[in-house]
Formats: C-alpha cells, structure tokens, sequence
C-alpha cells in the first residue's frame, strides 16, 4: 500500500511541478482525479451553457427586425452551437462521453451559466445580450486561455476570437437602439436595466465565499478570481454604458479615483443563489426545451446508427464477395 | 404587365423561396435532434437568407420604386408573396424538413445551374454565388433522406409519410405562366417546366436508395404565383414582420 501512495505523491508532484512550469497538461497525462472531476465539471458546464445559450437569442431570431440582423443573429448562434461541439470534445478527452454529459444537464446533475434563465424580452435584449453576456463571458475566457489544460486552453482561444466578434455586434445593436426612436431607447435602457445585474452574477460568488477556487488557482484551471474578473468588466463596461447615453442600475456606482476603478453596489446574492438552484424564471423551461429536442430526436439519431451499421455490412459483404 | 414588371416579378419569386424557407429553418433553432445538425439546419438557413437578401436587394433596384430588401420581406402581405407553397409549409417533424428541403434543393439546383446564363448579368452572379452554397444544402437533406428511408423502421415510415405528404406541391415548382415565359422569351429566366426531367431523376434515384415509395400523382395544389397562399404563411409573416411593423420609424 505505501509503495502505491508514494508513487502516487510522486505522479501528483510531477504534476504539479508542470503546471508551475506553465506546461500544459495533456489528456494521457497522468493527472489528480480531483482534477480531472474539476475540468469534466466546468468543460461540460461551459459546453451545455453554450447550447442552452442558444434558446435565449433563439427566442428573437424568427422576429429580428431586418434580414442583415437575422443573418448575423443565425451565424452567431451557429457559432454557440459550434462552441458547444469543441467544448463537448475538448471534454471527451477527459474519458466522459457526450451523451453522459447530456443526461447530466438533462437530469439537474450539472449547471450551466444561470444567466441563460432570464427571458429575452425585447429585440435591445439580443443586443445586451451579446454586450453585456458575451462581454462578462470573454472576461473569464481570456483567462482561460491560459488554463493548465490543453485541449480547453486551446478551445478558449478558439472561442474568444468568436466571442469578441459576437461582443462587438452586440454592441452595434445598442448603438443603433440607443441613438433610435424614443421607443428604441426606452428598449436600450430596458435591457441594461434587466441584464446588469445577472451579468455580473456571471463571474460567480466572491472570492472568500467559492468552493473550488483555491484549488482551481493553484491547478492553474483558474488564473484569475472571481472578483478581479469582475471588476475588470465593470471598469470595462460603464464608459461604454456611458457613450451610450444609457445609465447602469447601480446608484452606488462611481469611480473611485484612488484604485483607478469603480466602486459599485452590492450583488443581490439571494437571487443568484435562487436561479442557481433551479428558480429563476426560465430554469424549468429551458432544460424542458432541451430534453425535449433529446427526446423528440431520438428516432433521428437512431435511424443514423441503424443506417450507418447497414452500410457497414454492405461494404463487409461486398468485400467478402 | 410590362417587361420590368415582369422581371421584378420574377426576382420576387425566387428570393420569396429563400426568405421563406430561411425563416422556417430558423425556427428549428434550440430543437435539432442532435447538435451537429443544430448547425447544419442553422447554416444552411444563414445561407438561404444571404441569397433572400441579394435577390430582393436586386428585385428592388429592378422595381425602382425605392423599395430594398427589408421594405420587401416586412412590408408586404400573404397575397403579395411569391414563395412557393411547398416552402411555407410548416416544418413538422424532422422528416417532413428534410423531405421539403429535398424537394427544394433539388429544384433550386438546377433552376440556379440554368441561371448562370442569364442575360441579367446580377442574377446569373447571385445564381453562381448560391450554387456552391445549395450544392452542400443537396447533400445534406439528400443523406437524411436516404439515412431516414434506410433507416429504423419508425423512420421509415416517417420519412415515407413526408414525401406523401408534400407530393402534391411539387407540381407547382415547375409551372410555367405569362411570367416565366416571358423571362425565358427574354434570356432572363430557366425554363423550370424542361427542368421536370432532370429533378424526377434525381429524385427517384434518392427514393430507391432510401427505400422509399414515389407516391402516385393523384393530387396537386397551386396559387403561389398568383399570391393564394395556404394559411400558414401569414402565421409566418405576423412573427416574421411583427418588430419594423409595429415600429415603423425605427432603425434597426
């Protein structure tokens, strides 16, 4: 037994050893189970946000308001899509299959960004959307970039270049609804005044009150903490709120010439805990929403296997022939 | 009608197909049955909006009443569409997509092949430009057709139930009226009724390798030329055109 523990000190020293060196962690590499459960947990989180992700911005893409809008809307959730895929792969190097994951989402197991439980109400929602949701998403993700773990790090680069592209039409849409009709504007300010909040929501709890941060920093999964991201978004995010001519819905915000940042208000945790587990508005909705296209899909993908196994035979046959 | 009226006419036509469609693919977005074709249904519905966009976009400049590709898509009503009947239909389920998408590529395959040699010289680009793009929309409602036909049999009989169907609108793809004859008289426009033919063979090979019957001709509907559309399509249009109609002034 003490030959296995200390092989295994020394497996997890080596290990540790390579992500302070900056090396990347590859998926034969040995590596902690604790480790490998943190990744499978936040890679498949990530992923399923990416899909859930699709319905809110799905909700407007029958009702976009020109052609141009409603191709840029199509290409832009093709891309969520898309990063779902990779992200999902990049997750399958870890030894969880897809469909493990699916059931996970499907069943309540694991999460996905609580942000996706709030309804798009109005088309300037399409456009804070991809402002405010995609701009706290690219935050955490640069960071990501750096993550110990090769194939999500390589993933994230990936991603971030699409999602600072998905950031900049978001915020194209803005522009056009706050210099628009009063009704326009009224809209603009609507969506600031739901997304706001939620958005900062995103970057998790405060460092002092997360579960896996610690760990997380020292595997190098993390980089940087929840509440430095967050600030990072908010002195980001206002002067743009800003040119805008929108106001954000923080009557404590101001900046704060000392630090060089803005000082702001205080998240109210007792709905980011509520929607976290299970009782925001849309959560019932969006998982049923998804069971129900796993469900309702599967004499497709049945009828794919059974097909592809024919052809298998097919070629067998004629090959023996 | 005269010659540009026609030709405005007939452009509508053909973007009417891609506006309309690309709107119905749309609506499968979040309810694919499997990711993969969550971004097959998504890029082929992208791709028949950018040709909705460049063919309205040319209908308008042809018209010269001002109007550019959004006045046409959100500011006319059911009787002044020109799609097909085939593609308002609604998506139904999988099969049902994949058997109207067939019908469509298929037809929209060679009607764009015939108009690389269209004297108008914008169309026979938009017509080249869209060919790459329909040649994978072909391949990939074709493979589901064959792998559905090929398939269980639940979607044997699903797929089989699709092409039953949506056989009678077929019929109406390749007629031909005042409008399309005088596009063809002027080098304009593909003569869709010689391209009958061609698709029957298309799609009958498609058929016998999916197992599938190819249903008997006992019925057939038409009225989209003429704007007698079935009632779908103004549930289409009231969601499609809610936001610049109720908001007439707004820049988008």
């Amino acid at each position: 037994m003490t030959v296995i523990d200390n092989t295994n000190d020394q497996l997890e020293q080596a290990f540790q050893s390579k992500v302070d060196a900056e090396l990347k962690i590859e998926p034969k590499d040995w590596m902690p189970d604790g480790y490998r459960k943190t990744l499978v947990r936040q890679m498949s989180q990530h992923a399923h946000s990416e899909v859930v992700g699709m319905l809110p911005e799905g909700n407007w893409l029958t009702r976009a308001p020109s052609l141009k809008r409603k191709a840029i809307l199509m290409a832009k959730i093709q891309d969520e899509g898309g990063h779902g895929l990779y992200l999902y792969s990049a997750a399958e190097t870890l030894g969880v299959s897809r469909d493990e994951m699916y059931e996970q989402l499907h069943t309540g197991k694991a999460k996905y960004s609580s942000i996706f439980n709030y309804p798009t109400l109005n088309w300037a929602d399409i456009g804070a959307i991809g402002w405010l949701v995609d701009g706290a998403a690219i935050t955490n993700q640069i960071a990501l970039c750096r993550c110990s773990y090769g194939p999500y790090a390589r993933a994230m680069v990936k991603v971030c270049k699409e999602e600072s592209f998905h950031q900049r039409q978001g915020y194209e849409i803005m522009i056009n609804m706050a210099n628009g009709t009063k009704e326009q504007k009224e809209m603009a300010q609507d969506a600031i005044n739901r997304w706001w909040w939620p958005s900062l929501m995103m970057f998790g709890p405060h460092d002092k009150n997360s579960d896996h941060s610690s760990q997380s920093m020292k595997w190098k999964i993390k980089r940087t903490s929840n509440d430095e991201l967050r600030q990072r978004f908010v002195d980001a995010t206002v002067p743009q709120a800003k040119f805008l001519g929108l106001e954000v819905p923080d009557d404590k915000l101001a900046w704060n010439e000392e630090k060089q940042s803005y000082d702001w208000g205080e998240i109210d945790w007792d709905e980011f805990r509520n929607v976290v587990a299970g009782n925001g508005l849309c959560n019932r909705e969006r998982l049923q929403t998804r069971r129900d296209a796993h469900e309702g899909g599967k004499w497709v993908r049945d009828a794919a296997l059974a097909y592809a196994e024919k052809q298998k035979k097919r070629a067998a046959e004629k090959h023996a022939a | 009608m005269t010659e540009n009226e026609m030709h405005f006419e007939y452009l509508l036509r053909l973007g009417d197909n891609c506006a309309i469609l690309g709107q119905r693919l749309a609506e499968w977005c979040g309810k694919a049955p499997v990711l993969e074709e969550e971004l097959a249904l998504m890029n082929v519905g992208l791709d028949l909006i950018g040709q909705a966009r460049l063919l309205l976009d040319h209908a308008g400049k042809v018209e010269g009443a001002g109007r550019d590709e959004d006045k046409l898509a959100f500011f006319r009503d059911t009787q002044e569409w020109r799609n097909l009947l085939l593609i308002e239909q609604p998506n139904g389920d999988f099969a049902k997509t994949m058997a109207r998408q067939m019908f469509f590529d298929c037809f929209q395959y060679l009607q764009f092949e015939a108009l690389l040699d269209s004297s108008d010289k914008t169309l026979s680009e938009i017509a080249a430009k869209s060919l790459k793009e329909i040649t994978y929309h072909r391949r990939h409602s074709t493979n589901w057709v064959i792998r559905l036909g090929d398939g269980t049999e639940e979607s044997h009989e699903k797929m089989q139930a699709a092409i039953d169907e949506l056989w009678g609108f077929v019929p109406e793809m390749f007629d031909m009226d005042e409008v399309e004859d005088a596009m063809v008289a002027a080098g304009i426009g593909a003569d869709v009724n010689a391209l009958r033919p061609r698709w029957d063979e298309m799609i009958n090979s498609i058929l016998e390798e999916a197992t599938l019957k190819r249903p008997e001709d006992t019925w057939s509907v038409r009225g989209s030329r003429v704007g007698k559309h079935s009632e779908h399509l103004g549930f289409l249009l009231a969601e499609m055109q809610f936001l610049p109609r109720a908001y007439p002034d707004a820049k988008w």
